[in-house]
């Protein structure tokens, strides 16, 4: 519950850290901010909330510069100030981190961060240094200067980038779904490091789509629903349910458009939510079925160890398998060895009955192959339409002769837009969706072609209350019609409710493995962060 | 006043850039023009309306147009899919020399075999010249713009050995090849200079045009060259279609160079190494790797190449002056090409709500 909410009474006198008056954004006809009015105390956390293109990031871009209100001001301590770009926000005291990463991967972490705080001039590469180890001590979460960026996990990416805005002289300090990519102990390491922050001072605006995880840290939430402020609440004695309800907009008529089964689902599971899973109710599998996905002996080599070493597992027909596992385990490596976009050292994988070891990606997905991949704009098109991207990996169904029928392309991209209940017109470029619409593009892909086996990688990270559920739901049906689905996942509790089974990745290899009806997360997590000799 | 990046691109937006540049354009160059003492309004009419008025001079642009559009495709198609392919020069050169292998080895072949086998050879030595940065692209990851660059003056080089060598002119004793034999001379159209190269070139815009519009192919080809890794991951062969459009892309920069020499030289000289490849390059670029906009364009430098020779002659510029008008355009189109996903809009309004102390 609520933790220790700051009521010092004089600070409500004075003026707020940052404040939002009457802050509009239009794209378009899209009203994606309405006239919000919003403030954070020092010393405060103030969560947002809302579904996906609720108007959550277009807020905290226009606080951080990266955009600009069409109407309303910032206030920093009183003053109204005007930003044009990040580099006038980091002089206000207002650091960021966005879900996309901007760091760059060949550097070090001391490297990073002189890129982004030094001005031109002498490098001074032991202060530098000195200065990481410094901010990382205030953080409280040791970071080693020296590691390359891109071999850290994305848990240790974010560390990264929120040492980055913690450089400059940050009062508020946004972070932008900063739970989506990390497993539950590197959550409690960050609220650990945002309390301390918060103590010395610092305000902080956070993202999430986690309610139980609001609840323990906020204190104060904002809710948004279709670009306007529905609520700006004490966090004190707020439930999650409650919150959901708001999010969703359950209670009021005005949500019409917004199909009832989604909304009766997101609110099915805000009920079950505080930090409980979505329920399961299928029994263990029968193990004489057929294998959709068989994984044997896959290896990865890899500097210093292998990535991958000697993976295997099979998914049976009508069975979730989850995959839990710190992050940089070798989790990415697996979708990519599975999805053919990475050629595996040793080991076969077959789809069915068929083998697709050596095949390239689209052989694979003749062969059954479904996927749904964490990095969601790497797979698609940015520049072309949704309808073009959603018969991209099957053009040559479309055919008519040799010519692709605009006409059938269009009826196939209407079918999934009406099937998937995606908010967005065949023509619209894709780049123009949400990241829950987004998805449901590309799982309207996956789905569509009826896939054997389903590869989900993190299918619902960064997506709202609602959008889970869809996913949770979409994944579930597919089980129930007899293919099998590979969830691999950060997020324990999805990975509880939902699979079947759950094998645990570590140092690349398969360490451990439980049924979900006996999983408990303490049992997952010390196989996670596990001792490979304690493991089968 | 600031730039704000667009969400939507309005229709109507290409149209007016181009417009914008063409005005710039016209702006940038009146001074040289004034500078080297004739009046800018009669020199652009000199440019670009004298050559379509008369018949004679329609053809001339056709003619001049005809080997762009070979290059400019080449171009384009390699661009589209990301391969970005600067050799079309010197694949041009050395088709024509595969054309002139041809036609010297086989004086005497009727024009119906003659005229195949020239055009298939002059392709398959474009085809030839592509191949190994092509290679060395897909097996090596060896970045194609500086092989396919710096073949180039090795094919000028090869050009000009092999006319002063084995090639060389045995009645003039010239750096010219022998004329070819009366099979090898593609036929003329309208009565004029213009050859039936300039309807390869037609038909091959016209299947480009289709190809990469309305077939699966040209999905995938726009897909590999937008977002290479969005593309392979939706079983796309990124790699390979580049290595296909490479090779087709040498493939059409060599059919030029033989339509150039079977349809307007008959021989090959040194004068072939006109810069056609290069200019292949602001050709795609221009008509925005599309067949239709490289039809455009081709047309366009052609028209402005004979205005040039024209206004040379009436107006004393220096032919140059036609080279200069080119080139300001092409920078001014990719400029205002890149502004057009840009909005200009005034400083953002304050809050329209009397702030209250």
């Amino acid at each position: 519950m609520a933790a220790a909410r700051s009521g010092d009474v004089s600070s409500l006198r004075a003026a707020p850290l940052v404040e939002l008056r009457g802050i509009t954004k239009r794209f378009g006809s899209l009203l994606a901010n309405d006239a919000i009015d919003l403030s954070v105390d020092a010393g405060q956390v103030l969560a947002l909330l809302g579904e996906n293109g609720a108007g959550k990031s277009t807020l905290t871009r226009i606080l951080y510069g990266l955009s600009r209100a069409d109407a309303g001001e910032i206030r920093i301590a009183g003053k109204p100030v005007t930003m044009t770009s990040p580099a006038d926000a980091l002089a206000a005291g207002i650091g960021m981190v966005t879900q996309e990463f901007t760091l760059v991967g060949p550097m070090t972490v001391t490297e990073n961060l002189m890129l982004a705080g030094s001005p031109l001039g002498r490098v001074d590469r032991k202060a530098a240094r000195a200065r990481v180890l410094a901010a990382s001590e205030r953080l409280g979460v040791p970071v080693d200067p020296d590691a390359v960026v891109e071999r850290l996990s994305v848990g240790e990416r974010q560390r990264v980038e929120i040492l980055k805005a913690l450089l400059g002289d940050c009062r508020l300090l946004v972070l932008d779904e900063p739970t989506a990519v990390l497993v539950p102990a590197d959550v409690d390491l960050l609220f650990a490091s945002i309390r301390r922050l918060t103590a010395e001072g610092m305000a902080v605006v956070f993202i999430s789509h986690k309610l139980h995880e609001v609840v323990d840290l906020a204190d104060r939430i904002g809710v948004l629903r279709r670009g306007r402020l529905v609520a700006d609440l004490p966090a004190e004695g707020l439930d999650p349910v409650a919150i959901a309800a708001l999010m969703v907009g359950a209670a009021g008529p005005a949500d019409a458009d917004l199909p009832d089964d989604v909304v009766d689902e997101a609110l099915a599971t805000a009920v079950g939510l505080d930090g409980a899973a979505p329920s399961t109710q299928a029994g263990p599998v029968d193990q004489g079925r057929p294998a959709a996905l068989q994984v044997t002996g896959l290896s990865l080599a890899g500097d210093p160890r292998p990535r991958l070493d000697d993976v295997s597992l099979t998914v049976r027909a009508g069975e979730i398998v989850g995959v839990a596992g710190v992050s940089g385990n070798g989790q990415t490596e697996l979708v990519a060895a599975l999805c053919g976009t990475t050629p595996v050292t040793t080991g076969t994988v077959r789809v069915g009955d068929a083998e697709v070891t050596g095949l390239d990606v689209a052989a694979r997905l003749r062969a059954g192959l479904g996927r749904l991949t964490e990095d969601r704009r790497g797979s698609v098109v940015l520049g072309m339409s949704v309808e073009q991207n959603l018969v991209l990996e099957d053009l040559d169904r479309f055919r008519t002769g040799p010519f692709l029928s605009r006409r059938r392309v269009r009826a196939h991209a209407e079918a999934l837009i009406e099937r998937f209940d995606i908010r967005a017109a065949p023509g619209d470029p894709i780049r123009s969706l949400s990241g829950g619409n987004m998805q449901k593009v590309l799982l309207a892909r996956a789905l569509e072609r009826d896939p054997t086996v389903l590869v989900a990688s993190q299918p619902t990270r960064g997506l709202d209350v609602g959008a889970c559920q869809y996913v949770y739901a979409q994944l579930r049906a597919l089980r129930d019609a007899g293919s099998g689905v590979l969830l691999v996942s950060e997020d324990l509790d999805e990975l509880i409710g939902i699979a079947d089974r759950i094998v645990v990745l570590s140092g690349g290899r398969l360490v451990g493995e439980v049924a979900a009806a006996d999983a408990t997360r303490e049992a997952l997590g010390v196989l996670m962060t596990g001792s490979r000799e304690h493991a089968a | 006043m600031r730039f704000v990046l667009r969400g939507r691109e309005p229709r109507w937006l290409a149209a007016a850039a181009a417009g914008l540049a063409v005005v710039a354009t016209l702006a940038l160059t009146a001074g040289p023009i004034r500078l080297a003492g004739a009046a800018p309004v009669s020199a652009f009419e000199r440019y670009v309306v004298s050559p379509l008025s008369t018949g004679n001079g329609i053809a001339e642009v056709l003619l001049a147009a005809t080997p762009l559009l070979f290059t400019g495709l080449a171009v384009a198609i390699a661009f589209r899919v990301g391969y970005y392919n600067i050799g079309a020069e010197g694949q041009f050169l050395v088709g024509a020399m595969a054309t002139t292998a041809v036609a010297l080895a086989l004086p005497d072949l009727p024009a119906a075999a003659a005229l195949p086998l020239g055009l298939v050879g002059g392709a398959l030595g474009g085809v030839a010249w592509a191949f190994l940065p092509a290679f060395l692209r897909r097996r090596a990851g060896i970045d194609e713009v500086v092989t396919t660059l710096l073949l180039n003056p090795v094919a000028v080089l090869l050009l000009q050995g092999m006319l002063n060598g084995p090639w060389r002119n045995p009645d003039t004793g010239f750096p010219d090849s022998a004329t070819f034999g009366v099979g090898y001379r593609l036929p003329e159209l309208f009565g004029s200079r213009v050859h039936a190269g300039l309807l390869v070139g037609l038909v091959l815009v016209a299947v480009t045009a289709v190809v990469m519009s309305a077939t699966p192919l040209g999905v995938r080809l726009r897909a590999a060259g937008q977002s290479p890794a969005a593309a392979e991951f939706s079983g796309v062969p990124v790699g390979l279609l580049q290595w296909r459009s490479a090779l087709v892309s040498g493939g059409l920069a060599g059919l030029g160079g033989a339509s150039q020499v079977l349809g307007v030289q008959h021989q090959l000289t040194g004068s072939l190494a006109a810069g056609y490849g290069y200019t292949g390059v602001v050709v795609a670029t221009l008509g925005g790797l599309s067949a239709v906009g490289v039809l455009a364009v081709a047309l366009l430098l052609g028209d402005v190449q004979v205005g040039a020779q024209g206004a040379s002659i009436a107006l004393q510029l220096p032919s140059q002056m036609g080279g200069v008008l080119t080139s300001v355009l092409l920078l001014t189109v990719v400029a205002a090409l890149s502004v057009r996903h840009y909005r200009l809009v005034r400083r953002t309004p304050r809050s329209p709500r009397p702030v209250e102390g």
